[in-house]
Order: C-alpha cells, then structure tokens, then sequence
C-alpha cells in the first residue's frame, strides 16, 4: 500500500525551503510571453466598440462605412437594435483589422443610435437608492439580539462603515488570440485562471465539442479573481477569427474596458450596533448591510466576520445598478466583510477604554476552532510591531507622534477556507532517467511550476533540476480553475501521488535487480537505495535504464487515497501609520503580517504571495476606488493616472511571519492567494482611528475623508 | 516616415506612420516583446526601456521622435545569454511574481544603478516610483535592487 503522506520535518530537502521561481530566468529577460506578446503567423487585431451609455436601448448600428474601409477584415454587430444596454463600455460591435491603429479608425466610422435609459450607478448612501434598484432585504437572528441590547450592563456603540467598488486593475488587461486550425477545430491563447475549463465553455457558445478547443496559456499577468469566464470578448474573437478563414485574432482590452467591465469588487457599507459587558466580553451585534456589484447586486458578506458573537442580527439591501458586474476579487466577500466588523469591535474597545489587542485575547474563544492559531498570531505580531511599546489609546497618539503627525496601531484577524481544487496529472520517468509531469494548471504569478517541480524532486529524491514541469495546455490531464487558493492543495496532493505511485512501479522493476523487494527500497539522494544502507544502492539513471524502452506513466489525482491537504486557515495582521492632520495623507510605516497556511513548500514563494496581498490592501484601503459619474452613469477615473495603485515609496515597511511546524505542517498545503489580503483594509482603518481619534467611516481613507472625519470630531459631533 | 533606430545594437530601418508609439515600433516592428504596455499612459512603467542610456516611458514617446536614437529593451540587458546582476537579483530575491511589471522595472533599476551605484533603501524606493507593480509586495523589489548593486559594485572591483 503506496503512503503518499508528506515527509517529516527533518527528512525534507526541498519542501518548505526558499527556492528561486523556476521561471525566473524567462521573466527577467522578457522571454517569458504573455498572451499579449503573442504575435501568431498572419494575425489581425480586433477591437470593440463599446456603449456610450450606462443604460439604454439600441436603436440602430450602422456598420457600412467601416466596412468599405481599407485594411479591414471583419465587422461584427455584438449586440443588435433592440437591446438594452445595462453598463456604460458594454460590448456592442466589433472589427478585425490588419492593425490595431485601422481597427480603432473603424470603430470610430460605427454609427450607434441609442435611446437613452434612465441610470443608476451611486450606492454608498441607502436612503438615496431609489426603490426600483433595492431589492428586498434578507434577514437572519441567533440568540436574542434584542434582549441583549438592553442589558443594564453592556456598552454599546454605533457606526457606519464601508468599502466603496474597486477594480482588479491587472497589468495585463483581458483578452486572447483565437484562431482555427480546420473547419472544426479553434486554438486559444487567452490570459486565464481556468486552463482547463475555459474550453468548455467556448465550445457551449460555439456549439462545438469540447473537445474541439485547445487551450495554450504559459505566463498570465495578473488575473486576482478576474480571468475565470471565456467572456463575450474572447466567444467574439473566435468567431471574427472564423469570419477571416480561421486567421488568428487579437483582442486585448484597452486600459479604460478593462477597469470598467473586467473588474469590480463589490462595495459593501453597512450600519452596525454592537455591544459588549462592561467587564469586555462581546455580547450582541445589529447590522443594516446594504453593496453592490452591478447589475445583478450582491450577497451579504458573512456579518459579523469570525467572531461567533451570540446574539446577533443581520439585515441586507442587495442594490442593482448601471455598473460593470462583479468579478471575484481575492477572497470575495471577506476583506469587505473584515473592514465592517473589525472596526465596530476596535470603536467599542476604544469606547470601553481598552487596548484592542487585550480586547481580542480576551475574546479570542468567540472565534471558534482557530482560537489558539489567532492567539499566538496576535501575539506574535504584537512582538514583531512592538504593539505594547509603541500603543497608546485612541486619540492620544502612539509614541512618536507630533502636533500635526500622529502615528496609530490597529489590527484585525481573518480566515479563509482553500482546500485543493480536483487535480489530474500524468508524471512519466523516461528511460534515461529523465523525469515530465503534464497537467492543465496555471502559474499567475504565484510560483505553481516551482512548487510541482519542488514536489516531484523532493518525492523522487532527485536533484531540484531533475524534473520538468508542463502546465497550461488543456491537452494535459484537467487541473482546477486557479481560485479561492485551492491551486497549491489540488496540484501539490495529485503530484505527490503521482510521484510517490511511479516510485513504486520503478521499485517493482528494480528489486530483484537489488536482491530485495520493493517495500525495502527508497529513492534518496539522486539514488535508489535499500533503506538506511547506502552501500546497496543504484543511482537514478542505472535504475531507470531498467526500465527497457517503455517510460513509465502514473496519474495522479486529488481527491485521492489519504489527507494530504486541507481547508480553513487563520490570519492576523496589524498596521503602524503617521496620519498628517494638515494634510489628511495617511502613511504606512510598518505593516506585519503573520499568517498560517499549512505546510508550506516554498517559503519564498509562499511569503511574496502575503507581501503582494498587503500591496493590494494598502492600495483599497488609500487609493482604489470606482468613481462612477452620477450625471453619465461612466467611470471617471477608467485610467492609471486617476485609478491609483500604491507604488514602492507608498508602502512602509513590510514583515511577514509564516507559522510553520507542529499543529500546521500535518494539515498539508494550503492556498494563500485570499488569506492575507482580508484584513488590511481593517487593520489599516484601525490604525487611523488609534491615530487620529476619530473613525474614517469608509475605504479608501483618502486625505478628502480624513480632513472631513477630522473636521466632523472638532465640530464636537463626534466627541 | 522613414526612420532608423537602433535596438540593443541591430540597426531597424523602417517607413511607419507619424502617429506609431515607440513601444509599437520595438514590440511589433523588431519583435521584441519584452517591453510591456500596461496602462497606456506612461503612468505604470511597464513599457521602460533605455534611450539614449537614459530610462523612458516608451508608449509615451512617437517612434519618429526616436529615430537615430540608441534603445537597449530589457533582451539586450543580458551579456552573451549571461544573466545581468539586476536581472539576477530580480530572480533570486524574488522580485517578481506575475513578472508583467519585471522588465520596465529592471529597465528603471537599470537607469537608478547608474545614477547611483549605491542607493539606500529609500532612494530605491523613490527612484523606482514611476513603476508599478500589482503583485509583488515591492520588498522583494528593494531586495532585488540592493544585491544588484552589491553585485555590481563587487564586479567592478574585480574588473578595475
């Protein structure tokens, strides 16, 4: 019987430790190509004309004078007279040209009536969102929240809190090369997250097989939850590629689709009341809730956020309006989900006059089954922040502060689920003692090549470069879309099997070579080996030659025999700023971040992806914001000047603390991609409020927000 | 027009529209796709190349204003196949994840080294400022630069 299980601690020798990315050396030097440097033999350039209008009707699309223009290809109504339109940069016609600079002059010669529609596109204050775009609320009570409230011994505090929209803003924006090898048979080269699946969903909107589409991605720039859906772009690029005899065309969206249709994070704002005994235990939680994420609204992230508090009641406002729809944004629900319930709890621990840190030990049962993991997390953090030293009550200013630069700490905790997406994969030793494994996954970024190659090398007991690595080719055997950090537990656990199954069939070969049976054999060092005495060994090679002229192929899978990853993980993080009150600018001085993910196989790879998070979370939680135009329903700020993203000299200083060992390493690996991007927005907003004295009710705390949450506390209504 | 630009050293002569950006003309002319476009408006940097020796924003600048200029893109960085120390440092201190900003950012640590061959982790940070990554993390990006120019400096200790 195979034991996949993963080596201990003192027997690995690649697992866990820092490793270069393997395809470091691509990326360095601009050979690594994205979909947007593909330049395929014969390739036109496609473009999309996109609605003017946020909402309205289609009346009539003129497309004659584009077409009579020279060097284009193809015209394409997307969607025709009579529709209605529901979000301003809506895809309604497209053209293939010989260059991009001639596609863009088409587009502009497309004649488009509309008949303009009434729009709705600003949510962040309830009262003001007309009935037609409310839908009704849900509800749900635990405990007695009512009753809890009016105990004669609770302190309670009230506030409003909220995250406006955000977008994914990925370096490379969306889009594909789609071109038709035969009459039957299309090849994709999109910027994915779903290798495996895209294809499938192609050939719905196609009315071809699956198994027609071929789907071929190696480097993606920047996906974050926003690559999963083939998308009407791509769906259009195959069929323009049909329309010019099967020519490979290129569709990558422009700066301003990108940001106004490719991705929204849902806002979220809410009215909270929560309460605790004056002796600090948290008793009861009231929230009005209300978000949006476009057209079709959005659910309530999960209110109140890991604290199990026992009485408590929710109400939510899912809001339709006139604005690109949501996409998954790293960990959906739960950053918005943490700024809301983490600054109520900080409000009423600064109301009861206590240190926040002290206010979440004392509480920490209420968190359930990772208690002890948040503990030691805080703690830790605490120590890496100097969080006593440096802490003073809100307003007062921590250590450090001057007269118009007052410096605050905050903090906040968060979870995550992960868990391994189902993985296939197909792991062959060759003859020569060359080692391939194949499987339809994806890298965004995230090290997934490094890390199956770290697997297969540590499971053979073979050199770091004695395997290669194939992924992002649906041809290869399925591996799950890249979401919901489910990559690194589906493809590590089907590797491992894959590896340690293919051990055993080249052990059975190789034993009676050995004068031995396969169960006393083991694969250490380059070599096979009888366990624990060397002096009985072959090297890799030798044993595989053995193998004759028939490489040896196993499939691993996950879900499979044995645990060998699993879901829920628990996070802290906690953020030192200097607020100027002249100015209103915040700015991060240190930032700490302590997180559990399992065992980790690469500790380089694994802490790049929790500093990226924290740029992700200082940048929504300063910067980013949808700024949608009331008058004309479109984004105003659809560009980078405007759209801001946090560059080197914003950040502060980062320090990231991976807890490893005893109690996490068992649970196997665990994705990261969602975890530590929770909980800036909170912390951050808590820090201001340390600092400042005062809450800044919503994300992103810029200097406008500030001065106005500044300006509100000196007119006295805030105390 | 009829221009002539050089690009890591092979002369590119071409007949291009007045309106073509330089970046068109590196990207699609001579093929080199290194050089990135990111948001289109010299605001995130991906597209940095040196012109001149000097670090630019090149979707900003019209490919005619780049004739009879000497432009090195992030393919001519390295020597004979032979990794630069920047290059090194971005790979070994893991200065990249996604690797979409890598190549403007190498360009623009490129330009700072030679400004200041020595820079402190805040003249990285303010010098590399015009390049935005979304996924790094930046540290690793700071860690990059300072091996790089420990690495440099070590070099030219050995040469000289």
């Amino acid at each position: 019987m195979a034991d996949y299980k993963w080596p201990e601690e003192g027997k690995r020798k690649y697992i866990g430790k820092r490793i270069s990315r393997v395809d470091g050396p691509h990326k360095v030097s601009g050979r690594a190509k994205y979909t947007y440097d593909l330049n395929r033999p014969g390739m036109l350039f496609g473009k999309i004309l996109r609605s003017a209008h946020a909402h309205a009707k289609i009346v009539s699309i003129d497309i004659s004078a584009a077409e009579k223009m020279p060097g284009v290809k193809a015209v394409k109504i997307i969607q025709g007279p009579g529709t209605e339109i529901q979000w301003a940069l809506d895809e309604i016609a497209a053209v293939v040209a010989v260059d991009e600079p001639t596609a863009e002059d088409a587009i502009r010669a497309i004649k488009v009536v509309y008949e303009k529609l009434p729009h709705f596109v600003n949510e962040q204050n309830l009262d003001q969102v007309p009935a037609a775009y409310r839908r009704q609320p849900t509800e749900q009570t635990k405990g007695e929240p009512d009753a809890a409230f009016k105990q004669s011994d609770v302190v309670t505090v009230e506030g409003t809190y909220g995250n406006d929209v955000i977008t994914h803003c990925c370096l490379e924006t969306h889009g594909l090369v789609a071109e038709w090898e035969d009459d039957k048979n299309v090849l994709i080269h999109p910027s994915t997250q779903s290798v495996s699946s895209i294809g499938q969903e192609l050939a719905r909107a196609l009315g071809i097989p699956a198994g027609n589409v071929h789907v071929k991605m190696d480097h993606i720039g920047g996906g974050f939850g926003s690559k999963f859906p083939i998308d009407r772009w791509g769906i259009e690029a195959a069929r323009l590629s049909k329309m010019v005899g099967g020519k490979p065309v290129k569709i990558m969206l422009e700066r301003d689709a990108e940001l106004a249709v490719a991705g929204t994070r849902p806002s979220a704002y809410a009215k909270v009341k929560v309460a605790a005994t004056k002796d600090g235990k948290l008793l009861a939680w009231d929230s009005e809730s209300w978000g949006s994420g476009g057209v079709a609204g959005t659910g309530m992230p999960p209110y109140p956020y890991v604290w199990q508090i026992p009485n408590a009641k929710t109400k939510h406002f899912s809001i339709t309006t006139h604005v690109g729809p949501q996409r998954a944004w790293r960990a959906p629900n739960h950053p918005q989900a943490a700024l809301i319930t983490m600054s109520a709890i900080d409000d009423l621990a600064a109301k009861l006059g206590t240190d926040p840190l002290d206010f979440f030990i004392k509480n920490i049962e209420m968190t359930g089954v990772r208690a002890n993991v948040y503990k030691d997390e805080l703690l830790k953090g605490a120590e890496m922040i100097e969080w006593k030293k440096l802490w003073r009550p809100r307003g007062e200013g921590a250590v450090g502060s001057t007269k118009t630069l007052k410096r605050g700490l905050g903090l906040s905790i968060h979870t995550w689920g992960g868990g391994g997406h189902a993985s296939d994969c197909d792991l062959t030793i060759h003859p020569d003692g060359s080692v391939e494994i194949k499987l339809g996954s994806q890298d965004l970024g995230t090290g997934t090549r490094t890390t199956i190659q770290i697997v297969v090398a540590e499971s053979l007991g073979l050199p770091f470069d004695g395997v290669k690595v194939y992924i992002g080719d649906n041809k290869y055997p399925p591996s799950g879309s890249s979401g919901g950090s489910t990559t690194i537990g589906g493809v590590s656990a089907s590797s491992r099997r894959a590896s340690i199954d293919a051990l055993n069939q080249l052990f059975e070969k190789i034993a009676p070579a050995m004068s031995t049976t396969p169960d006393k054999l083991e694969a250490t060092g380059g070599k096979i080996q009888v366990i624990g005495d060397p002096t009985k060994s072959m090297t890799w090679k030798q044993a595989c030659a053995k193998l004759g002229t028939q490489p040896l192929t196993t499939r691993g899978k996950h879900p499979g025999k044995e645990s060998l990853t699993s879901a829920g993980v628990g996070g802290a993080m906690m953020a030192d700023v200097t607020v100027d009150i002249e100015t209103g600018i915040v700015k991060m001085n240190n930032f700490v971040a302590i997180q559990d993910c399992g065992l980790i196989i690469d500790m380089k790879t694994a802490e790049s992806q929790v500093f990226g998070a924290m740029i992700m979370g200082i940048g929504y939680s300063l910067y980013e914001e949808k700024i949608m135009d009331s008058q004309t329903g479109r984004m105003l700020n659809g560009n980078m000047e405007f759209y801001k993203l946090p560059g080197l000299a914003d950040v502060g200083n980062f320090k990231v603390h991976m807890m490893t060992g005893k109690g996490y390493d068992e649970r196997g690996p665990i994705g990261l991609g969602e975890p530590p991007t929770v909980s800036p927005g909170a912390a951050i907003s808590n820090a201001v409020a340390n600092a400042i004295g005062v809450r800044v009710s919503t994300i992103p705390l810029t200097p406008e927000r500030v001065l106005a949450a500044l300006a509100m506390k000196k007119g006295g209504s805030n105390g | 027009m009829r221009i002539s630009i050089s690009i890591n050293g092979v002369k590119h002569d071409a007949d291009v529209e007045p309106r073509l950006l330089l970046v068109h003309f590196i990207r699609d002319l001579a093929g080199l796709t290194g050089t990135h476009i990111g948001c289109e408006t010299s605001i995130c940097g991906a597209c940095t190349v040196l012109m001149d020796g000097k670090p630019v924003k090149c979707c900003a600048i019209l490919a005619v204003q780049a004739d009879g200029s000497e432009i090195t893109t992030i393919e001519g960085l390295a020597d004979e196949g032979r990794l630069h120390p920047i290059q090194e440092g971005f790979w070994e201190c893991h200065g990249l994840q996604c690797g979409y900003c890598t190549p403007g950012m190498i360009m623009s640590a490129y330009g700072l080294l030679q400004e200041n061959p020595d820079p402190t982790e805040d003249e990285i940070r303010h010098g590399l400022e015009g390049n935005l990554c979304r996924c790094t993390g930046y540290q690793h990006i700071v860690d990059a630069v300072r091996h790089a120019s420990r690495q440099m400096a070590a070099k030219a200790v050995k040469a000289g």
